[in-house]
């Protein structure tokens, strides 16, 4: 095994018992993502910060002042603000952009010794879920069929790209309607969406501020345990940021969830869901009856109006979030003809700069709240992603420890598949996910087993709020119980 | 305490126009920069006259990311501001985003409160003179972000942005279309001035822009306006136009006749008045339209997702209200009701806070209301306003005036001394008592010394006391020529009794 294909725990415990540098490692990472210019999954690499910090956390783990994440080189999002590296949102609009600060969340991480590789592609302002929407072009998902190229899924796509391509040993995602645990799924991954407020969003380009929210993409459950305990943190920067002390998650993988209730929610269950998928979800089923845990069937009556609530909610908010893009301060800026003055700048400049499912989104964004409509969209969208919420605080309210369901409604798709489908067919890819996002709730998508094809699936599990540890507990069983060790074999 | 100040409401302004008459409704929407040395969102300094674009935190200017996070001062100065309006105050509000694009709008909205505001209900006592004021409902404050500045005139191709007001924070104060005149409406902005002054909440500095008003202005038939207040029933009234920005009373009050007399114009010769805002222009006292109801922004408002409702606690309302220092109204009627003054003294002295601070500093030495009020009014501000000096750049302290009014009240120095003694004071400095004393300026109640001087004054001026004796009016004269010869300083009614005795009249 080479030392890039470790977990973050592996890494964490040869790294404090001295049998392995961080140097070491940090290089056979670089040596990978070198190797990997195919998978396109860096934007933007950054070798010699790497080997920097690197040496740093070698001197701290000599001296005995180790963090939980000494030394543990790390993919960063393209839409973390990183002081003085690129950070453009997989958009044109911010070509050249080099922030000025950090992120709090990368320098929570930086704080704990973590190592920084680069930053990883992903959908346009992570709308989308495919990653073919990023300005780089698309990501590529290491597993393949035949010789067709797959996506990862999006948007976090270069994060579950790197991750499950070992290009990283873990790398940052963020989760707006499902941009974590979707691509996740499709690259046999983990990925936790924290509760909302659970992770600063302060220095991350927002999307959707109301749904937003970071969360570790991982190799396994207990480094997803281990790298949210490192992300989180409560940040007077971000006034939705939750006054709650972050616990010790890893400490929560005890492996018994005897007596805990499952709730299996029957609007679930799609018409035409795919048998295989089906099966998943009744083997995940399985595997946590037989741990101990109690199965009940539940219903969340309002799920079918959770994605057209999210399709007006979310671009309402990007429609206002993105009015930054002016081209004014920063960023790109069109040519302007002569006689043209700042309307034709705003106009010319946004037009240049978004894509075409970002200036969808923000045009449906605009529609929605615009006056005459702001009742009849908006706010009833608002009014559902209530009663959505209402659901599930129902449900724990019975009792309910945590909720399964499938975390995708098929495997990895073809790049360029969905290119003259209706848009709202991608949108479709969200339909487990989005229902966590609107509750606020935290999610983890965990991989369970492989299709016909031989491509990964994963199942969704979704926690009470702020019992993030509970819930990985949840996820460290049914990983246990799986057995999932699939390796995609390096074609790239 | 304000029963002493009972009033009554004003006549509206009546315009006669070549038809009919017509009166006048008005509204405002006053914006006041709140006082505090941080913005609203964000840590960057409010300091004005800085370089352009030095006081810009990320947040400002709108940088990838960043997240506002709200400055607790600003709230307690709305909560402050809304207790000073006796308003209700809302311990939860909420933000809500106001999109349109702009180039010193770097967010591409502005942050502010449109459907839950942190103020609601108030009121403005507006005087008018005494006996007349008009009481003006508040219908609401909200607290919001300032824009930068667009500067257009530094060079013909490209305009320049100026981010430093940008994130300021503002009160939007709102009043009911309760003010029926070009003069109230100026009243008005003149006593929120004075209130928001009083309570170190704005500086309201209108030259600077730190207070602005966008004014609402409709006419209708004399009648029609009491029919809206027993009703509530806004179509009785005009179609209103909204003057924007205005940052002069002077101005105000000229921009409302103006447009007044505009829509007079346009119902009377058969037209509408079209819903619109309206600039208006100072060089050539008149109201341009700026755009039409039509051509009005969409603002797309929607609850702000990068902030939590804001929620205070009633104890918290309760500490602030704890440190209210005493407002115009209740300090005004203390003047009149302690000190016997004249409600119109009473005004001037309370006008600004520091002048009522003087002056209180004043009676505090000499214990005489009203003469302390006299010789602040009168000789102190006049003095200062010859100089072009401010209250706090008096040479004169509240201790040495309060001296020379003591004076006078014990009898020590006659007005006229006083007068002297206050130029000395005045340009020299120094303890009036001991002046008086050093100087030899104190007024002669000896009698013995006074008749002498009468008794020379008679002898020496024999025509004049034959005068007297037919017209005793002329004993005057004599009072004046024995004041002369004294130098001043003796006692006035003492001389006054002597002579008449003397000359037996």
């Amino acid at each position: 095994m080479s030392l890039n294909q470790l977990t973050i725990a592996a890494a964490r415990d040869a790294l404090k018992a001295g049998d392995v540098t961080s140097v070491e490692i940090t290089e056979a990472c670089i040596a990978a993502i070198e190797g990997a210019d195919a998978l396109n999954a860096y934007c933007a690499k950054t070798p010699e910060i790497a080997l920097e910090q690197a040496k740093a956390a070698d001197a701290r783990l000599k001296a005995g002042d180790a963090p939980a994440m000494c030394g543990i080189p790390l993919g960063i999002k393209d839409l973390f603000a990183t002081k003085g590296v690129g950070t453009q949102a997989a958009s044109n609009i911010l070509a050249g952009f080099k922030p000025e600060y950090e992120s709090t969340v990368t320098q929570n991480l930086w704080d704990a010794g973590a190592v920084m590789l680069g930053k990883l592609s992903m959908d346009e302002f992570a709308m989308g879920s495919s990653n073919e929407t990023a300005c780089y072009g698309p990501v590529v998902n290491p597993w393949k069929v035949d010789d067709r190229k797959l996506t990862p899924g999006g948007s976090s796509g270069g994060s579950a790209s790197a991750v499950a391509a070992d290009l990283c040993l873990a790398a940052t995602g963020t989760d707006t309607g499902g941009s974590i645990r979707q691509p996740a799924a499709f690259t046999g991954i983990v990925g936790i969406k924290p509760t909302y407020g659970r992770v600063s969003r302060w220095g991350v380009v927002a999307f959707a501020s109301s749904l937003d929210q970071a969360g570790p993409m991982t190799k396994s459950v207990r480094d997803a345990a281990i790298m949210l305990g490192a992300m989180a943190s409560v940040d007077p920067k971000d006034s939705t940021s939750a006054d709650i002390p972050v616990p010790d998650f890893e400490a929560a993988l005890t492996g018994d969830i005897r007596g805990k209730k499952i709730g299996i929610p029957r609007e679930y269950r799609l018409d035409g869901m795919p048998a295989e998928i089906e099966k998943l979800w009744n083997d995940g089923i399985a595997m946590l009856r037989d741990a101990g845990a109690e199965i009940v069937d539940i219903s969340l009556p309002h799920t079918k109006y959770a994605l057209p609530a999210y399709y007006v909610i979310a671009p309402a908010e990007a429609s206002s979030n993105l009015a930054r893009y002016d081209g004014v301060r920063y960023g790109h800026r069109a040519k302007l003809g002569k006689g043209d003055g700042i309307t034709e700048m705003y106009e010319k400049t946004r037009a240049e700069g978004f894509g075409p499912e970002v200036q969808r989104r923000v045009m449906i964004g605009t529609y929605v709240l615009s006056a005459g409509f702001y009742d009849a969209y908006y706010n009833r969208a608002r009014r559902v992603r209530a009663l959505i919420k209402r659901d599930f605080d129902l449900a724990f309210a019975d009792g309910i420890d945590a909720i399964l369901t499938p975390a995708t409604p098929s495997s990895a798709f073809g790049l360029g598949e969905m290119a003259s489908a209706d848009p709202v067919e991608m949108y479709l890819n969200d339909v487990f996910t989005v229902t966590v996002n609107l509750a606020g709730l935290p999610g983890i998508s965990v991989p369970v087993g492989l299709d016909a094809k031989g491509l990964p699936m994963g199942l969704q599990l979704i926690g009470r709020p702020w019992a993030e540890g509970d819930l990985l507990n949840h996820a460290y069983v049914l990983e246990q119980a799986a057995g999932f060790s699939a390796k995609p074999s390096k074609w790239w | 305490m304000l029963d002493h100040l009972a009033f009554e409401p004003p006549k509206p302004k009546v315009i006669a126009g070549a038809k009919a008459d017509w009166e006048l409704v008005i509204g405002l929407e006053v914006h006041a920069q709140v006082s505090s040395n941080a913005k609203l969102f964000s840590g960057a300094s409010t300091t004005f006259g800085a370089e352009p674009n030095s006081n810009v935190a990320f947040v400002d200017a709108a940088m990838p990311g960043m997240l506002p996070v709200i400055n607790e001062y600003c709230v307690a100065q709305a909560v402050r501001t809304g207790l000073g309006l006796k308003a209700e105050i809302n311990l939860r509000s909420a933000f809500d985003r106001k999109n349109y694009f702009y180039p010193d709008l770097p967010q591409g909205y502005q942050i502010s409160q449109l459907y839950h505001p942190i103020v609601g209900e108030g009121e403005i006592i507006v005087d008018m003179g005494p006996g007349v004021a008009r009481r003006v409902r508040i219908e609401r404050i909200h607290l919001e972000q300032d824009a930068g500045k667009s500067i257009h005139d530094m060079d013909p191709h490209m305009s320049f942005v100026d981010l430093n007001r940008t994130g300021v924070a503002l009160m939007e104060i709102v009043s009911r279309p309760d003010i029926r005149g070009p003069e109230e409406a100026a009243a008005y902005v003149g006593k929120l001035r004075q209130i928001l002054r009083y309570l170190g909440t704005c500086d309201g500095n209108m030259q600077n822009g730190n207070l602005r008003a966008d004014v609402n202005v409709s006419i209708c038939k004399p009648g029609a306006y009491e029919k809206y207040q027993e009703t509530g029933d806004f179509s009785h009234l005009g179609t209103r136009c909204e003057i924007k920005n205005m940052n002069s009373m002077r101005f105000i009050q000229a921009a409302i006749e103006y447009e007044a007399r505009r829509q007079i114009a346009i119902v009377e010769d058969g037209g509408e008045v079209v819903q619109e805002t309206r600039l208006y222009d100072p060089d050539k006292n008149e109201t341009r339209s700026m755009r039409s109801k039509e051509e009005a922004h969409d603002y797309r408002y929607f609850p702000c997702p990068d902030l939590l409702p804001l929620e205070i606690e009633q104890a918290w309302v309760d500490d602030i209200a704890a440190t209210m220092p005493e407002l115009p109204d209740e300090k005004k009627a203390r003047f009149v009701g302690d000190f016997g003054l004249s409600e119109y003294d009473a005004s001037v002295l309370t006008a600004e806070v520091e002048n009522a601070d003087y002056f209180e500093g004043v009676v505090a030495v000499c214990a005489d209301g009203k003469g302390a009020a006299n010789w602040v009014i009168n000789e102190l501000f006049g003095r200062l306003k010859k100089e072009g000096h401010e209250i706090g750049e008096s040479p004169v302290s509240p201790e040495q005036l309060g001296g020379i009014v003591k004076l006078i009240k014990s009898g020590d120095i006659s007005g006229k001394i006083a007068k002297d003694l206050f130029e000395i004071v005045y340009t020299e400095g120094g303890d009036p008592a001991e002046i008086v004393e050093a100087r030899g300026m104190k007024q002669v109640t000896d009698t013995g010394a006074i008749e002498k001087a009468v008794d020379e004054v008679i002898a020496g001026n024999p025509a004049q006391v034959e005068k007297a004796k037919q017209n005793p009016k002329l004993a005057g004269w004599f009072v004046g020529q024995v004041m002369k010869a004294t130098g001043g300083k003796a006692n006035p009614s003492a001389v006054d009794a002597l002579v008449k005795e003397k000359l037996g009249l």
